[in-house]
This record gives structure tokens, C-alpha cells and sequence, in this order.
């Protein structure tokens, strides 16, 4: 099975590192290290975690008008974000739309100066989203796919004294900046910004050259390699939806809670309103409401509630007004985690209710996201 | 005293007609660090093979499986507080739960402790 499995340009390295390795959307990658799932989790929180992303797909668009505003229009045709109010070098969070408004997935977008939009998706998306995009867009844009890229991950409370050893320019950048910058003699584009909660970094550079830039961030003081196992806990106890747990084609960016991914100019009134397929749905959704909305979710006990649970709010599970979409321990908070969708009417924080587990009714409650307070650089 | 092993990676110590039933060293490795443990209630009877107990990882769930038929008559309330006493110590502090054995006759169904290891190499 193994032998079918692609592998980051870091493989060896993780191995040499001690990680232990599982498929993960197509790529053997490493789900902990040595140190553990929990450890590598609070070391991300208290010092700076180092984690191979290079699975995610990186594409570029570039306007064949040569303007980067006709990039720009053309990508708003597909996301519900406002991508032409984008200053140069700076990064924004966007979600790909279906007709019907559900979300075929979340991406970083940014903008390289006034050359082109480099787009980061999901692992197990790319090629979905590379055709997708290629299809709507090919008459206006040269959509790129850059399979050659590597990407690294930064994040932590360390994570910007270490980077600014290596690339004193990194220390001026604020949350969601963007930068072109040398990494231990390796050209990176780098944003500050990440999936943990944690103030950190994304690096972006050739494959050949990504352990080079690994190593180089590991000899740093307070970087330790993390695995995606922790990569997970981070980003729920932070509240950010995983593509394909939380967020899917079968919900929309408003049940989802990520109205915030869409600005004021693609709403009801503003310059440039609707134009992303499912516009009418979403819209209306933000209007008048969602029949449900996705929240965070704290159950008594230290039993963590995992993606799956029915949530009740009875505790005879007898009124089913939910269901959880990601749960687990989370280690910084020391008590169970989950996120989830609950019926319009139930989405107040506080709002008791009860998680089905192993036959048992939790008493549970929704609780405000992030689970975690955010470290960000703003 | 006899321990035996099962290919699910659980152990179990014969104490007179009880058995003490935890999971392997190897099995606490594989899993990291433990932040839940759960067992049936006292009184429950299960046979050979049935789920007997839970034990949560910070990423997921695993069963505990009976690994004789019989009747749960206690739990490691220590596991309570802290179910990372698994982690440090699987076959001593960290057991989970105890079964009256209901057939002593499949304990021959079982590994020895070489066959055990021989298994997890």
C-alpha cells in the first residue's frame, strides 16, 4: 500500500526524525514524533512547532491581461471573498462555492505584488480545485498548478524570534502580511499566518531546497518538529473548520460560521454583490439566517465527544438538535473539545445540551470558539 | 501467577478465579498518551471478545476487548484522575479492570508472553 503513497520532499527527514507515518490524503505523512501527540501539541503552544504541510496544493493565477485586478475579478467569480480589495503582499481566507452554496473548499489567498494570486488548498482537494478553477477561469487567467513547491509551517510563541534569526525582515511582518524572503540562503515566500491559533509563519519554497530550510528552522532554540495529530488538536481547540469534518459541499459558509470570509463588498448592497455560484442561497442565508449554525461545544467530564455524536437536547436523546463534526482532548484547555452543527435556536453559547456517547446522554454546552485565545501578530 | 497476552494487545494477570486486564506496553506506545479510560459498569457480563473497555488517546478512541468471557467486577479508579498512569506503567499501576472468569478453559486460547512478543517483534 505504502509503494502508492506520495511523498513530501521532507520524508526523509521526518523519518530521520523518528516520526511515525500514516496516509494522509494520498501522502505518507507523519502523524507524531517522538515527543508525542500531547507534548508536540503544547510545545506548538509554548514554544514553536515545526510542521511539513507540503501535502497542500499551491496554485498561481495570473491574469492574461497582465493585471492583476482582472486576476482578481476572475477569482471572485468563485469565492464569495472580496479578493480585488487584496493589497499587494497581503493574504486573506476564502472558501470555493458550489451552485447550491455548500462549500467545496477553504484556501489562503495571496497576493504577490502585482504579479499574480498564489492559492494554498486542501491536500485532498487539489485536484478537484486545479480543474475547477482551470474551467472557469482559463480564458481570463493562466491557472498554475506548482506541484515543485514545498511548504513548512512555523507556529508558536518562538516561532517569530526563531525565523527573524534566519530573516531579520520576517520580524516586520504582521498577521497575514506576506513577504518574498531569503531562508537560510533559500528564496521563500512567507505569511505570517498558520493553523494553530498561534502567531507563526508559512513558508513556501522549491522542493529541493525544503530540508535545507527545515533543518535550518530545527536548530533554532524552541523548534520542534509536530506531526499532524497535533497539527488537529491545535486547530479545533483554535476553531478552525477542517475541510471535509467540518466544513463540506452539504454546508454553507453561513452555516459554517465564516460570514466573516465574506466582506461587505460581495453582500446585499455592496460594489461588487453575489457573482460566486450559490450567491442567491448564501446571501439569503446571511439575511435572514441558517436553518443551522456550526458551534463550539464543551462536554462535562474528560471523555472526549468525537466527530459523529448525535447532540440531543434532552437528555433522553429523544429531541435531536445536532450533530458533532470534530472532537478530541485538547491539551491546552485540558478538558474535551469538540465543534459541531446544532438547529437554529440552539447556537447561543451556554445553550445546554447533550452529547451521545457509547449509549450515554453527556451533558454538554456550546461554548464560545476559539476554545483557545489567539496568539496573532495583528 | 500466569500472564497472558492477546493479539489485540491486551494482558491479563490470573489472580485465583479474577483475572486484572490492562492493555500491553506496546499497545500504550502505539496509542501515546492516554486522556480517558473507561470500563463497563460492575455486574456487566461479557464474552470473550466483547468490548470490555475504552481507551482515548487525544486523537481517538480504542476498545478494550474481553480477553476471556466473564463478569466485571472492578475498575482502576486511579485512571480516573489519571489515565496516563497506563502510559508509565501498563502492566502494573496502569491496569484498567477486572473479570471473574467465567471458563478458565479459554485462557489455553491465549499467548504466552514469547508468543506475545514474537507478534509485536
Amino acid at each position: 500500500m505504502s509503494r502508492d503513497l506520495l511523498r513530501t520532499p521532507l520524508y526523509d527527514l521526518h523519518l530521520s526524525l523518528g516520526a511515525r507515518m500514516v496516509p494522509f490524503a494520498g501522502y505518507d505523512m507523519p502523524v507524531q514524533y517522538k515527543a508525542g501527540v500531547m507534548a508536540e501539541h503544547l510545545h506548538t503552544r509554548t514554544a514553536a512547532g515545526l510542521f511539513d504541510v507540503s501535502h497542500m496544493g499551491q496554485v498561481t493565477l495570473r491574469a492574461r491581461s497582465g493585471r492583476i485586478a482582472d486576476a482578481a475579478l476572475a477569482l471572485e467569480r468563485l469565492v464569495p471573498a472580496d479578493i480585488l480589495a487584496l493589497k499587494p503582499w497581503r493574504q486573506r481566507y476564502a472558501l470555493l462555492t458550489d451552485a447550491q452554496g455548500g462549500i467545496l473548499d477553504d484556501l489562503m489567498v495571496s497576493r504577490l505584488g502585482d504579479e499574480a494570486l498564489l492559492l494554498v488548498v486542501n491536500a485532498a482537494c487539489k485536484d478537484a480545485d486545479l480543474a475547477h478553477l482551470t474551467a472557469a477561469l482559463d480564458g481570463d487567467c493562466v491557472v498554475e498548478a506548482l506541484p515543485e513547491r514545498a511548504l513548512i509551517a512555523l507556529q508558536g510563541p518562538l516561532a517569530g524570534a526563531a525565523l527573524a534569526r534566519l530573516a531579520p525582515a520576517t520580524a516586520e511582518m504582521r498577521f497575514m502580511d506576506v513577504a518574498e524572503c531569503d531562508v537560510a540562503g533559500v528564496a521563500c515566500v512567507v505569511s505570517r499566518s498558520g493553523y494553530t491559533g498561534e502567531d507563526g509563519f508559512e513558508l513556501g519554497m522549491a522542493s529541493g531546497a525544503a530540508v535545507r530550510v527545515a533543518e535550518a528552522l530545527l536548530a533554532q532554540e524552541g523548534v520542534a518538529p509536530v506531526g499532524l495529530g497535533a497539527r488537529d488538536s491545535l486547530r479545533l481547540e483554535a476553531g478552525l473548520c477542517l475541510y471535509g469534518s467540518d466544513i463540506d459541499r452539504t454546508t454553507t459558509p453561513i452555516e459554517a460560521g465564516l460570514d466573516w470570509s465574506i466582506q461587505k463588498s460581495r453582500r446585499d448592497g455592496g460594489a461588487r454583490a453575489g457573482g460566486f455560484p450559490g450567491a442567491e442561497s448564501v446571501l439569503a442565508q446571511l439575511r435572514d439566517g441558517a436553518p443551522r449554525r456550526r458551534v463550539g461545544i464543551a462536554v462535562e467530564g474528560r471523555a472526549p465527544v468525537r466527530g459523529g455524536a448525535q447532540l440531543f437536547a434532552d437528555a433522553q436523546g429523544a429531541v435531536p438538535v445536532g450533530r458533532v463534526t470534530s472532537g478530541a482532548f485538547g491539551p491546552t484547555v485540558g478538558a474535551p473539545v469538540a465543534m459541531g452543527y446544532v438547529a437554529a435556536g440552539y447556537e447561543a453559547t451556554g445553550t445546554a445540551l447533550f452529547a451521545e456517547l457509547r449509549g450515554k446522554f453527556l451533558p454538554a454546552r456550546v461554548a464560545a470558539l476559539p476554545f483557545t485565545a489567539p496568539g496573532f501578530r495583528r | 501467577m500466569t500472564v497472558y497476552y492477546t493479539k489485540d494487545h491486551e494482558w491479563l494477570r490470573v489472580e485465583g478465579d479474577v483475572a486484572v486486564v490492562g492493555i500491553t506496553a506496546h499497545a500504550a506506545e502505539e496509542l501515546g498518551e492516554l486522556v480517558f479510560v473507561e470500563a463497563k459498569e460492575d455486574g456487566t457480563a461479557v464474552a470473550q471478545g466483547d468490548s470490555v473497555a475504552v481507551v482515548e488517546s487525544v486523537k481517538a478512541a480504542s476498545d478494550i476487548y474481553a480477553p476471556v468471557s466473564g463478569t466485571v467486577v472492578g475498575f482502576n479508579a486511579a485512571l480516573t484522575d489519571d489515565p496516563t498512569l497506563v502510559n508509565g506503567a501498563p502492566e502494573g499501576e496502569g491496569w484498567i479492570l477486572k473479570l471473574r472468569i467465567a471458563d478458565a478453559g479459554q485462557l489455553a486460547s491465549l499467548l504466552d508472553a514469547a508468543a506475545y512478543a514474537a507478534l509485536v517483534g
